[in-house]
């Protein structure tokens, strides 16, 4: 039997999703012109679904910090930090991350999933127990797969689900040979709902469970200083564990963890996923540290991508269009069928707007979406102008529709 | 068949409708991915409903060995009795 023939199903399906014209899950950028244009098929086309929330990703103090590292350091570390070493970069950017999140400790990944792999496996072992929120992203499932914990669902967003779970569990006496810990997400990815922290907090502490929260779409985007969902609701002492991403808001590569426990700094030593990859390269590093830096200078960035996070919501609700959750910097169309989805998102691209398609089994309750991620670097008039043309493709595509 | 073993497969078949398009007959060994196309994604919610009906966790761990009606009666045993 061939070995890749298990995907046959999955090939098939895509293979349909590609005779509906470009490719969803392959778009090639010919050239990133900004923050928030690039040509996609020779075509000048508006970026609305990169997660380039701040619009970090061209900015000169950024890009300078980067080409003088590159410079002076050259352009990878070739190594681990374990066998190779760190650079000093890499600790002025955890002395920077700890800072900026007002925690005792802060420990880098190369990549987003690494951080989430290498907090959850790095804290949780077998004998422990792990709760997370059913609509978790791959990586934290596939770190707590790493982990070897036992790992139980709770349903999304809901703390009386997982109150109930905790409380079966140490009934079963899970608390007694192992740890609890508590997974949840800051803002969800694909729907842009947000967590209640304060009430997930209350049931964690009542069962003595740790909880992580990983806040890889609300780092730069939630909480007056951007510090997170966690800031934004007040909680942040409430929560112990931190991961995130330097993908989204602050415009590069890389993740994090961050921590007030005394003894969070033993995960460099016993996570694999941070022990066996090589350091992240000098540029990275660079540009995450001046990105931090411009988020703590110019708190008006974040005020500028909620305006238009707003602008953008409204817009789009106003026109009828079904939006699957209150304003967040992500903002999810509903359509109802995947069919109606490819053809939407193939009509967007051809009038110059990228946005993200999002089907089942990537998406909670079998949604289809269209996923717009909005950027502070978005103009008013490129907001209006997404949910003009939105309005145009939903007109076309009625037109052309059987009458049924 | 013990009694209580037929009344959790009784629960379990019922629960199991939503997913049986087709209408199949529901036996021991029916394949719950080959015949009935419950695929990775939606033995996840099929787990969650099982979970709520009989006020047991059947951790993530366990739910790739589960093929078969069969299996799923046994695990929400095994899980009642250790609850």
């Amino acid at each position: 039997m061939d070995i890749l023939a298990k995907y046959d199903g999955l090939a098939e399906r895509r293979d349909l999703m590609l005779e509906a014209g470009a490719n969803p899950f392959g778009l090639r950028m010919e050239k990133v012109l900004s923050p928030t244009e690039a040509l996609v098929n020779g075509r000048r086309t508006l970026l609305v679904g990169t997660n380039n929330y701040l619009g970090l990703t061209f900015d000169p103090h950024c890009i300078a910090a980067g080409v003088k590292a590159l410079q002076e350091q050259g352009t990878g570390t070739t190594g681990s930090r374990i066998a190779n070493g760190s650079y000093a970069l890499h600790e002025a950017l955890e002395e920077a991350i700890a800072r900026f999140l007002k925690r005792k400790s802060a420990i880098v990944w190369p990549t987003g999933y690494q951080a989430n792999l290498g907090m959850i496996a790095g804290l949780a072992g077998p004998g422990d127990t792990i709760l997370l929120d059913a609509d978790s992203h791959s990586s934290i499932y596939d770190g707590c797969r790493l982990s070897g914990a036992t790992l139980v669902r709770f349903r999304h967003n809901d703390p009386a689900d997982l109150d109930k779970r905790l409380a079966r569990l140490r009934r079963q006496g899970a608390a007694e040979n192992g740890a609890l810990l508590v997974i949840v997400e800051g803002i969800y990815s694909m729907l842009g709902d947000i967590a209640p922290l304060p009430e997930f907090v209350e049931v964690k502490d009542r069962h003595g469970a740790f909880l992580l929260v990983d806040e890889a779409h609300s780092l730069g985007v939630m909480g007056v200083c951007g510090r997170g969902v966690a800031e934004a609701q007040g909680i942040e002492a409430g929560v112990d564990f931190l991961a995130g991403t330097f993908s989204k808001s602050l415009g590069a590569i890389g993740g994090f963890g961050v921590s007030d426990h005394p003894h969070f700094e033993r995960l460099r030593y016993c996570s694999r996923p941070y022990m066996f990859t090589a350091s992240a390269s000098p540029a990275s590093i660079a540009t995450v540290i001046a990105a931090i830096e411009r988020i703590e200078q110019e708190p008006g960035l974040i005020k500028q991508l909620w305006r238009n996070a707003e602008a953008l919501h409204s817009g789009l609700a106003a026109e009828g269009f079904e939006i699957a959750a209150p304003v967040s910097p992500v903002v999810a169309v509903k359509l109802p069928d995947e069919r109606l989805a490819v053809a939407f998102w193939n009509a967007l691209l051809q009038a110059g707007i990228y946005v993200n398609l999002a089907v089942p089994p990537g998406t909670p309750n079998n949604s289809c979406l269209m996923r717009c991620s909005v950027s502070a670097a978005h103009t008013p008039e490129q907001i209006q102008g997404v949910v003009r043309t939105f309005v145009e493709v939903r007109e076309a595509l009625d037109a052309s529709a059987p009458a049924s | 068949m013990s009694d209580t073993e037929q009344t959790v497969y009784d629960t379990v078949c019922e629960l199991l409708q939503r997913y049986n398009r087709e209408g199949r007959e529901l036996r021991p060994e029916t394949d719950l991915n080959a015949e009935l196309n419950i695929d990775s994604v939606a033995a996840m919610d099929l787990i969650m409903e099982i979970e709520d009906k009989f006020d047991i966790d059947i951790p993530i761990n366990l739910v790739g060995d589960l093929r078969t009606v069969k299996d799923l009666v046994a695990t929400v045993r095994s899980q009642q009795e250790g609850a």
